[in-house]
């Protein structure tokens, strides 16, 4: 067996999907069958329309769980939004694993409804907010869902937000290569304002592995890649300025990746206990300490993504 | 200890179970009862691990599996009902992030067995990692399965040059959440660079780095679950 579709699988839009004789067998033929994921083209046009005045679309992905995605999607939200004149939105869609309202110091926000839409919250006036942590009551609470239904507030999300005109939209997504992943890029699929993604790793081959999955991914699917960054590279010790490597890049890590896979790396963002500790208290990383090497590399790097993608 | 233990691995579209035992194996074989899992190449007193992984039916380990959730819980069927696994003590399955397909699967597909099955948690210490374990604790509770206990992962980082400790991740996490939820302690384990190598290059550590701190305190962990499972 090979880690793809049946080889003679006809594709997700086809319309022998489910149907064609290399469906027999295959898993998810009643799925495709029913079509249900992709009936509506009508549906893909209502995303674009609500998505339109939207400048850029910037997904942030990993195959890796744990590789700092949320919190690199905040930070990059925050530094962007940090010139006031640069409208931000940031839309989390792991649904099953929603971090970016701690991240963004909005635990316990409920979302409200108007006759525009879900209004997203605010953190200030140029950086807006949706996640599903705003739609659970509790902590404690958990979103025990299989695939089509996380698809369906995935969609939500993408049809239903009244964001105002926004720059940037960075899509904050789950680990893995799977419902999400195919969801949103599918749903995005007549939105020419998505640029592509930006692609975030550790240095260790165990991360390493699952994000060039990741690449492969975008690649089969058409999904354009931005960049790929590092985070958590090095640690700096606060006490004697040395450096040294708690994930070694037994593989040589992202820089070899972005060589071997022809993809920029945009930034290698060091090790720095003010990072987690920011993220857990909800605040911008810089408020701790300015001149922090991280808090350095996040500044250039949003500096590199507006040259890439202006306003 | 000397038990005899399985690892399968349920993370389909981010396997990583091969990289860390060291088998890089593309081929799985078959005989009457089922797949035969690969085994550990290990030295006395350590036993080979049985392990299956998904890992080792993909031809090319850069290529995606773009699976949505009926392929992926078939597969995950297969794994828990296929597997010739022979005799063993304890079968550990390592599951990818999240409360979705693959959880509700496999709790599904070992409800016959409930009496045999729970769950260890494991945790970093910053509160953005320990929200989603509490999601992962109700999750546990809604599917019926018990909780052995928390394990606080990547607890302190030591300088290899200065020897200072940094709490890189916030420290003290996984206990709260222990108490929090009611649920026992096992440990933390702290960050060593010598063991995140090892696994990359499929080294037992355990061996290699046996007077560590961190092996210590997996090996404390380890005996804690054998009293707490027999």
């Amino acid at each position: 067996m090979s880690g793809d579709h049946p080889s003679d699988c006809v594709g997700i839009d086809s319309e022998q999907a489910g149907k064609a004789p290399g469906c027999a067998g295959c898993p998810n033929a009643s799925v495709c069958a029913s079509g249900k994921q992709f009936d509506e083209t009508s549906q893909l046009v209502e995303i674009e329309k609500r998505l339109r005045s939207i400048k850029h679309i910037l997904l942030i992905i990993s195959g890796k769980g744990g590789v700092g995605k949320s919190t690199f999607s905040a930070n990059l939200a925050r530094f962007l939004a940090s010139n006031e004149s640069i409208n931000v939105g940031l839309l989390d869609i792991d649904i099953c694993g929603p971090s970016i309202p701690r991240a963004m110091g909005l635990e316990g926000e409920q979302v409200h409804m108007s006759s525009d839409g879900w209004s997203p919250i605010y953190i200030q006036d140029n950086l807006a907010v949706m996640s599903s942590g705003f739609l659970l009551g509790s902590l404690e609470d958990a979103v025990i869902w299989r695939g089509p239904k996380k698809n369906g507030l995935i969609k939500q999300f993408l049809k239903d937000v009244d964001w105002p005109p926004l720059d940037y939209l960075i899509i904050d997504t789950p680990p893995g290569t799977s419902d999400e992943h195919l969801s949103i890029v599918s749903f995005l699929k007549k939105c020419a304002n998505l640029n592509g993604a930006i692609v975030v790793t550790t240095p260790q081959e165990a991360a390493l592995l699952d994000v060039r999955k990741q690449i492969d991914f975008a690649n089969r699917v058409g999904l354009p890649i931005i960049g790929l960054v590092e985070n958590m590279s090095h640690f700096v010790c606060s006490s004697c300025h040395k450096e040294s490597f708690i994930f070694k890049p037994t593989s040589g890590g992202a820089k070899s990746l972005s060589s071997s896979c022809n993809i920029q790396l945009l930034a290698s963002i060091p090790i720095d206990p003010i990072i987690g500790k920011s993220i857990d208290q909800g605040i911008a990383c810089w408020e701790e300490n300015k001149e922090s090497p991280a808090v350095l590399a996040y500044q250039s790097l949003s500096k590199k993504i507006i040259e890439m993608f202006p306003i | 200890m000397g038990k005899k233990v399985g690892l399968l691995d349920l993370d389909l579209c981010g396997p990583s179970i091969a990289l860390m035992t060291g088998l890089n194996e593309t081929t799985i074989y078959r005989n009457e009862k089922g797949w035969i899992p690969l085994t550990t190449l290990t030295t006395p007193p350590f036993s080979p691990l049985a392990v299956m992984s998904i890992a080792f039916l993909l031809k090319n380990s850069s290529s995606a599996v773009i699976w949505r959730g009926p392929k992926k819980n078939a597969m995950i069927k297969q794994f828990l009902e296929d597997v010739d696994w022979g005799d063993l003590d304890y079968l550990l399955i390592d599951t990818p992030p999240g409360t979705s397909d693959e959880h509700i699967s496999v709790a599904e597909a070992l409800k016959h067995r409930a009496d045999d099955v729970s769950a260890i948690l494991v945790t970093t210490p910053q509160i953005i990692a320990v929200n989603d374990v509490r999601r992962e604790i109700t999750f546990c509770h809604k599917a019926g399965i018990p909780i052995v206990g928390i394990i606080e992962n990547m607890s302190g980082y030591v300088c290899p040059h200065c020897s200072d400790c940094t709490n890189i991740f916030s420290s003290g996490g996984g206990q709260s959440l222990a108490e929090l939820a009611n649920v026992t302690f096992l440990g933390n384990i702290p960050i060593d660079p010598d063991l995140c190598e090892s696994a990359e290059k499929g080294i037992n550590y355990l061996n290699q780095f046996e007077n560590s701190e961190a092996s210590k305190r997996l090996s404390d962990i380890a005996g804690k679950l054998i009293t707490q499972t027999t």
